[in-house]
């Protein structure tokens, strides 16, 4: 994006932005509260980012190009265990804030202290895949690994990608985890915290995952991204001889 | 720093400066982001022979955990300069001079940082000047603000600083270590430009009221060409990986 990209029919203006940019004035509707501050009538960037802004219907956004990752209510997060309590553990989910996971949650049952070690079910150092119960900023997020998919990981691996790069993984309606999936066989679940447990068949198709995953975090700022990847796992299983060239 | 010497001759006949710098002119500056992979935010910057690296850390849980704030994060901040920054070795324990550089770089970047979003946590930012010719606070800072954006940091406006002097009867912009050491004022600035606030103020040395006013204006514009360095800096970071493709 060469500074300025007026697209003629939508009337959406796309530029990158840095803190402290005059974005808008008053009169537009803002999307992304958390990126965008108001000074008199003008609306400001609070962070480097993409803006968008959509002059038909008189909104603007701004996406994040780094950042933290900030709990919210529903989303799941991978966090690895950081201590262990009487009853409860300490996960660590990458954000300002630890999560705290109840052993009566994780077990499904009530839990005497008296009777159990807790390091038993999670140790430190063990990965969970858990969902954000409850969260709001006067205390610690809650986890839950009450639903399908969630609770201990046994076996994959680990990865970290900024959490702003997140929504770029998963793509629209999913479209970039299915060709990654697709491609390459490995399944992905991917936390909103930034975090992605991979389960590979074979060890070059989790070498091609993780360069795949990389271009993605590289590139999230630029369009056409998912065809580019497609394009890029093709040409690296040729390259490993996984199949014939053309 | 340094022994002190003769003092040089610091405005030259045709009034250029020792260096060959006009009154109003900043010393060559380079800067980038992103320098370190460890830190969640990090910048480079120069100002000719002043060189600075700023790491953020954060927002993240505050450790220990009686210095958080329940309802926003604390900031901290580290000036520190390395043992071979200087002409003559430097102790690396923090000296008092170092303590109280942390507390004002940390308290002229209070304002823009959007603490209050972060309840409990910490903010962490680490400076280490590694070439220090004049100047280091004002370099630091402009570091620091820069590192906090790369890490993501909501911000109001980023801080840029420079320093005015007065040598030998001269108002001069960003003064250099012999000027500082000869000259008869040093006046670090900070200042928020789209906010229209001045986050630092210092004066060491006797200014008139008349050359304040004319130094403080001085300043900004200096800030002002700086910012939009910074600016380009952060931008450019995004525009490279365009262009590889």
């Amino acid at each position: 994006m060469s500074g300025k990209e007026v697209n003629e029919p939508e009337q959406i203006e796309r530029k990158i932005v840095t803190p402290g940019d005059e974005v808008a004035d008053a009169g537009f509707k803002v999307i992304t509260p958390n990126t965008i501050y108001v000074k008199g009538d003008k609306y400001y960037s609070l962070v480097v980012g993409l803006a968008k802004k959509d002059l038909k219907n008189k909104t603007i956004s701004i996406i994040p190009l780094e950042g933290y990752y900030y709990p919210k209510k529903d989303d799941v997060v991978v966090g690895i265990v950081t201590s262990v309590g009487l009853t409860s553990w300490e996960v660590d989910i990458r954000a300002p804030f630890p999560g705290i996971l109840y052993a009566s949650d994780f077990l499904g049952k009530p839990v005497n202290p008296a009777k159990e070690d807790l390091t038993n079910y999670l140790d430190v150092g063990d990965v969970v895949i858990a969902k954000i119960d409850t969260f709001d900023r006067t205390r610690d997020p809650h986890l839950t690994t009450r639903g399908r998919g969630l609770g201990k990981v046994k076996k994959g691996t680990v990865i970290e990608v900024s959490p702003v790069k997140v929504p770029r993984l998963i793509g629209r309606k999913g479209s970039m985890q299915s060709v990654l999936e697709g491609e390459t066989g490995c399944r992905l679940v991917i936390g909103m915290n930034g975090r992605i447990v991979i389960n590979c068949p074979n060890q070059d198709a989790e070498e091609i995952l993780v360069l795949a995953i990389r271009k993605i975090e590289r590139e999230a700022h630029t369009t056409g991204l998912t065809d580019r990847v497609k394009e890029f796992i093709l040409k690296e299983k040729v390259r490993r001889g996984i199949i014939s060239g053309r | 720093m340094g022994g002190k010497g003769e003092k040089p001759k610091l405005i030259m006949d045709d009034g250029r400066r020792h260096d060959g710098r006009a009154f109003n002119e900043l010393r060559p500056i380079k800067m980038e982001v992103g320098v370190l992979n460890n830190a969640n935010g990090s910048a480079y910057v120069e100002f000719g022979k002043t060189r600075v690296i700023a790491a953020v850390y954060g927002p993240r849980e505050a450790q220990p955990k009686h210095i958080a704030i329940p309802y926003r994060a604390v900031l901290r901040c580290r000036y520190h300069m390395a043992p071979f920054s200087t002409d003559e070795r430097k102790s690396p324990a923090p000296s008092r001079r170092e303590i109280e550089l942390s507390k004002v770089i940390r308290e002229a970047l209070e304002p823009v940082v959007m603490t209050e979003l972060f309840p409990r946590a910490s903010i962490d930012i680490f400076i280490e000047v590694i070439s220090a010719d004049g100047g280091t606070r004002t370099t630091s800072l402009t570091a620091a603000s820069l590192a906090l954006a790369d890490a993501g940091i909501p911000m109001r406006d980023i801080v840029a600083a420079v320093a005015v002097g007065k040598v030998d009867g001269v108002l001069v912009l960003d003064i250099d270590q012999v000027e500082d050491n000869f000259g008869e004022a040093d006046m670090p600035v900070a200042a928020a430009p789209a906010l229209d606030e001045i986050t630092l103020l210092q004066l060491n040395g006797t200014l008139t009221k008349e050359e304040f006013e004319e130094g403080l204006e001085l300043a900004l514009k200096g800030i002002r060409q700086i910012y939009s360095i910074q600016k380009e800096t952060l931008r450019n970071k995004y525009l490279k990986v365009e262009v590889e493709e």
